[in-house]
Parts: structure tokens; C-alpha cells; sequence
């Protein structure tokens, strides 16, 4: 185990960053490229990186099977919230403009929540495939 | 009340949805089922509101998130598909108690809610279709129903079933490219995805047979033909609906195929018709020469089928051919007999399948020769298998025999003489494999291996004979079934050139 010594400091060290990078391309995802699908498929790289250094039982300790599975609906539900919330309010579905005191910051705030469920369930899932695969044959 | 009325069309598929992903969150089967046997019976009531509304007062149009179409998507409800909102919910609502005992049975306890979580999933797509006025949305739709479904048949306790998923997987997406190709041609064409801006704009700027626009009918008539097992791009159905779960084959068979028609119908006649006269192509023919083999070929490999189910599932892919037939004749009678045959098909076979559900339920058998006297065993089982089964043969007096008089009269007003004899003989193939089965139920000695069946439980049976009623009595009292078809099909003719 020593001779990887390097490697699992080095993915120790780069983890924060990754997981910063996927913020990152979370929130520009409103000025420039990226956005939740992009920013979830770089969080479940986290994922991947950890079972590749540290083994399947590390990463599943810090994104338990539990936890994966509940956030694919979860992300949805995230989505498909925002748009009823918009219902409730006596808009049409999915329509964001009464969330925020104007328009303009309420479809802010509505494609805020709405790549924010994107990110939870494309990461959910990503990682469940990528477990599901590692899991063969074990 | 007043509040709800007017978001109605987004709570059709909104409400399923958001069920599904409740269902997605729960570990046990029974509660999962709670909240699917809650969202499918309040389906029916949403879409009957919603037909109740286009009848009295005209199409609705909702917008989603308030972008106006054709920039936004649109939810647009009119006659047509009002009508099939209505079957896919009641036919949900009718069948959901049958489940939680057919699927206890059948499906590992670890996978019970994931089984609920998929069928919600499936409603939602099929109802999305349904409701939606964007071409583009409706492939949306037909994917999220689509994925759901091969996880449905993948769930079936053989392993085969995993094969037949994996089967329709590959001809389904072959299907939905065909479909969305076509719709991208359509764009180009129009700049537009809503349906009925579309077929404003195709009258428009493309009018008569630009190859362009036939090239787009020809995609979207393909792929969707591969959703709704047009003989001969069936091969996916027979394996599909024999190894699915016995409850998910009773669903998918009274639907998911329906919903692919229904979306045909609305190409052909909404958004084609009014620019083409698609009774002069040559599409109007090869569907008339596919309808027709479909008759008679499927009938006949399922006279020599000898699992229950798959036969079953060929006779689905004969029915339809009827309904198919009825779209190729495209006159008032004609279009009112494969509308209306969407319908009974839909009941009888739903009643069928659930019946072989049945059966499997207490039997587990499920080839012809060990059914040997289940009629003995299982009578009220067997009567509402031998009354749906009527009604596949259009005996006079069940729903059947209405669906075929309309397409025997649109066959005589287009002057096909040869086309009424083909569906009475088309017919008594039919009454050849549903009599194999009620010969080997009813005539033979009960054999050992069925020796302690008897009739399911009441919540598997009363759906079953709810089904098989419905059979009768819209053979009888033919006003809600053929008198609705027959308004949809004066209006959806009415539309074309």
C-alpha cells in the first residue's frame, strides 16, 4: 500500500477541488457553459476517483447506496417542486415569475432550484450506474 | 374547486409524476402501491372533468410556465385526445387493485416499489403524450414511457423477460429516432414544434407533396409504427407482453400501444391532413396491405402459439391491424371503427390478460395443455376470459362486434368488398385460438397439477369482471364508445383537405 503513497495524497489533496470545480460549473451555468448535468457528472467523478484510490468500501462509506438511490427521485422532486410551487401560487406550472419580489429575480431563483435538482439526480445517478458496474461479480 | 379547474391539464401528468418520485423514496412495496392505487384513481377524474369541459365549451389550451405557444409547450386538449386521456386513466383506475396481490406474487419484495414507481412513471408518459401539443414534447413523453416500460418487462419473474426488455429496447429506440428525426425535418420546414401551428404552416408555405414534408411523414409514420407493433414491426411485442409481469402485460396492452396510435392519428390527420391529402399517397394503401396481413398473419401464428400469453400477444398485434385498417380508410365510418376498437380493445384484452394474471396467481401454468379444466377450478375467472374472449371474435353482443360493423361499413363505402370478407374470416381465426383456450378450459377434466386453484381474491377478481362487463355492455349501449368516436372522427375529417 505504500507505493501508492503519492496517489492517495494527491486525491486527498485534488477532492475539494474537484467538488469546487463542479460548484463552479454549477453556478456559470447561467453566463457561459455548464450547468447541473455538467456539474453533477463532474460530482459523481468524486465518486469514482475514491473507489479507484481508496476501494468500493471508502466511497460507499462517504455515499452510501442508501443515500445515492434517494437522490435520483430526489433531484426531480427538486424540479417538478419549483414548478408547483409556481402552481400554488396561482401561475401555471413551472412558471417561476411570482417566486421572487420581480420577475427578473424570479426566474432567477426558479432556474436556480430547477439546475439544483438536476445536480442532485445526475449525480445520483451516475454514481448508482458506476456502483452497479463495480458491483458485477462481487 | 374554482382554483383547480383552469391548471387541470397540467395536473393530469403533474400529479402521476410527482407520485412516481414519492414512490421512488419508499422500501416497501405495499405502502408504494397505496400511493399508485390513490394517483390512479383520481386520473379517471381529472381527464372525465377535462372531456366534460371540450365537449361543452371547446378545446383548452394550457400553457406551460405561461410562455405562449408556439414559443412555449402547450397542453391541448380537444375531442380526440380528451377521449384517450379518458381510456388510459380508467383503465389505470380499473386494474390498480389487481396489482398489489398479482405483484406480490410475482415480483421480489426489494423491487415492489421500484415495480409502482416505474408504472407512475409509464402513466405519466403515456398521459404526457396524450395531453401535449408539441411534437417535440410528445417524444419527451414517448421516452420517459418508454424507459419505464422495458424496466416493467425487465421486472417479469422469468428470466426471458430480461431478453424481451432488452429486445424492445433496441426497436423502441430505433422507433423514437425515426419519430424525432421526422420532427426535426418538420422543424426545418416550419420553425416550429407546436402541432397545430405546425400544420398551419405547412398549408401555408408547403403546400401539396413537397418531398420534403413527405419525407417527415414518412420518419414520423415509421417510428411511430414501430411504438404501436404495426405488423411487421411487431417482432418486440409477442416476447415483451409474454414475460412482463402478468399485471404490467395487462396495462401495457391496453395503452401504451393505444397512446402510439392515438399519436398517429394526430400526425395524419392533424398536422398532415390539413396540408396533404393523405388518402392519395401510397402510405394509405401500405397501411390497408400491413392492417390486413397483420389480420391474418398474427391470428394465424397465434392459432399455433401454444403459451397463453404470447398468444394473446399476437392476437394483440391482429387487433391492431382493425384499428390500423380503420385510419387506412379514413372515411367517417371507417376511422369511428378503429377509434372505437381503440377502446375495446383496450377493455377485453386488459380483461384477458388480467384473467391469465389470474390464473398464474393460483395456477402458475402457463401453457395451453396444463390449463386442462381451469374453467372447473376457476369459474368466474374463466367466464370473463370466455367473455373478453367473444368479444376479440366480434360475436354480436359484445363491444367487438360494434368495432367491426363500423370498419365493414367504411369498407363498403370506400366499395372494398374484399375487405369485409376479410375481416369476418379474419374474424374466425380469432375464434379458432380463443376456442383452443375454452375448449382445453372448460371441456377437458381438470389435471392434478390445478387440483387446489379456485377464483382469486376479490380485489383480483372484481377488476377482471368489471372489465369483462364493459365488454357487454358496450356492445349493447354503444353511446359513450362509438357515439364519442364517431364526433372525434366527424371532426378530426373535418380538419383535412
Amino acid at each position: 500500500m505504500s507505493l501508492d503513497l503519492i496517489l492517495r495524497i494527491g486525491t486527498k489533496l485534488i477532492l475539494p477541488f474537484i467538488l469546487l470545480f463542479a460548484l463552479y460549473v454549477q453556478f456559470h451555468g447561467d453566463y457561459g457553459p455548464g450547468g447541473g448535468f455538467q456539474a453533477g457528472v463532474i460530482t459523481s467523478g468524486v465518486v469514482v476517483l475514491l473507489t479507484i484510490t481508496f476501494g468500493l468500501e471508502a466511497a460507499q462509506r462517504m455515499a452510501p447506496q442508501a443515500v445515492v438511490q434517494r437522490m435520483i427521485p430526489l433531484g426531480v422532486l427538486i424540479y417538478a417542486g419549483t414548478g408547483v410551487a409556481g402552481l400554488l401560487l396561482g401561475k401555471n406550472f413551472l412558471d417561476y415569475s411570482v417566486l421572487g419580489h420581480d420577475a427578473v429575480h424570479a426566474h432567477e431563483l426558479g432556474i436556480f432550484l430547477v439546475e439544483a435538482g438536476v445536480l442532485v439526480t445526475v449525480a445520483g445517478t451516475m454514481t448508482a450506474i458506476f456502483y452497479a458496474f463495480v458491483e458485477r461479480g462481487r | 374547486m374554482k382554483a383547480v379547474w383552469p391548471h387541470l391539464p397540467a395536473l393530469q401528468v403533474v400529479i402521476p409524476l410527482i407520485g412516481a418520485l414519492l414512490a421512488g423514496f419508499m422500501r416497501r412495496g405495499t405502502t408504494a402501491f397505496a400511493l399508485a392505487l390513490v394517483v390512479s384513481w383520481l386520473m379517471p377524474v381529472i381527464a372525465v372533468c377535462m372531456l366534460w369541459q371540450v365537449l361543452s365549451s371547446g378545446t383548452i389550451s394550457y400553457h406551460l410556465g405561461g410562455w405562449e405557444p408556439p414559443w412555449g409547450i402547450e397542453y391541448r386538449v380537444d375531442a380526440l385526445n380528451g377521449f384517450v386521456l379518458v381510456l388510459v386513466s380508467v383503465v389505470g383506475a380499473v386494474i390498480m387493485p389487481f396489482a398489489r396481490r398479482s405483484v406480490a406474487f410475482e415480483i421480489a419484495a426489494p423491487q415492489r416499489a421500484w415495480f409502482y414507481c416505474m408504472y407512475l412513471l409509464c402513466l405519466t408518459g403515456l398521459l404526457g403524450i396524450a395531453i401535449t401539443g408539441d411534437a417535440f414534447n410528445a417524444f419527451v413523453f414517448l421516452e420517459i414511457s418508454s424507459l419505464s416500460t422495458y424496466v416493467l418487462i425487465a421486472l417479469g419473474p422469468d428470466r426471458r423477460a430480461l431478453v424481451a426488455a432488452f429486445q424492445y429496447l433496441i426497436m423502441g429506440t430505433i422507433g423514437a429516432t425515426f419519430y424525432v428525426i421526422g420532427v426535426g425535418l418538420l422543424y426545418l420546414l416550419t420553425g416550429t414544434l407546436n402541432m397545430a401551428d405546425m400544420a398551419v404552416r405547412l398549408a401555408e408555405a408547403w403546400p401539396g407533396q413537397s418531398p420534403a414534408v413527405i419525407a417527415a411523414l414518412t420518419f414520423v409514420t415509421v417510428g411511430v409504427s414501430l411504438k404501436l407493433a404495426l405488423f411487421p414491426l411487431h417482432a418486440w411485442l409477442p416476447n415483451a407482453y409474454a414475460y412482463a409481469p402478468s399485471w404490467a402485460t395487462a396495462f401495457l396492452a391496453a395503452t401504451a400501444t393505444k397512446v402510439a396510435i392515438y399519436l398517429l392519428i394526430r400526425f395524419l390527420f392533424s398536422v398532415f391532413g390539413a396540408s396533404i391529402d393523405v388518402r392519395a399517397l401510397p402510405l394509405s394503401d401500405i397501411l390497408m396491405a400491413l392492417s390486413v396481413a397483420a389480420m391474418f398473419i398474427a391470428s394465424t401464428v397465434a392459432v399455433f402459439e401454444r403459451n397463453v400469453k404470447r398468444m394473446l400477444a399476437y392476437s394483440s398485434v391482429a387487433q391492431i391491424g382493425y384499428i390500423t385498417l380503420g385510419i387506412a380508410l379514413a372515411n367517417q365510418a371507417g376511422l369511428t371503427g378503429g377509434l372505437v376498437h381503440i377502446v375495446n380493445h383496450a377493455l377485453m384484452k386488459a380483461a384477458l390478460f388480467l384473467a391469465v394474471g389470474a390464473v398464474f396467481y393460483r395456477a402458475c401454468p402457463m401453457n395451453l395443455t396444463d390449463l386442462a379444466g381451469i374453467g372447473r377450478r376457476m369459474p368466474l375467472t374463466m367466464t370473463a376470459f370466455t367473455i373478453a374472449g367473444f368479444g376479440l371474435v366480434g360475436t354480436p353482443g359484445t363491444s367487438g362486434f360494434i368495432s367491426k360493423w363500423y370498419l365493414a361499413i367504411g369498407a363498403i363505402e370506400r366499395g372494398w368488398w374484399p375487405l369485409v370478407i376479410a375481416i369476418m374470416a379474419s374474424s374466425l381465426l380469432a375464434l379458432l385460438y380463443v376456442g383452443r383456450v375454452l375448449e382445453v378450459a372448460w371441456l377437458r377434466k381438470p389435471s392434478p397439477a390445478i387440483a387446489d386453484a379456485s377464483d382469486p381474491p376479490l380485489s383480483m377478481l372484481l377488476p377482471l369482471l368489471v372489465l369483462a362487463l364493459a365488454t357487454i355492455y358496450f356492445g349493447i349501449d354503444t353511446e359513450w364508445t362509438a357515439g364519442m368516436a364517431s364526433t372525434v372522427a366527424k371532426a378530426l375529417l373535418g380538419g383535412v383537405r
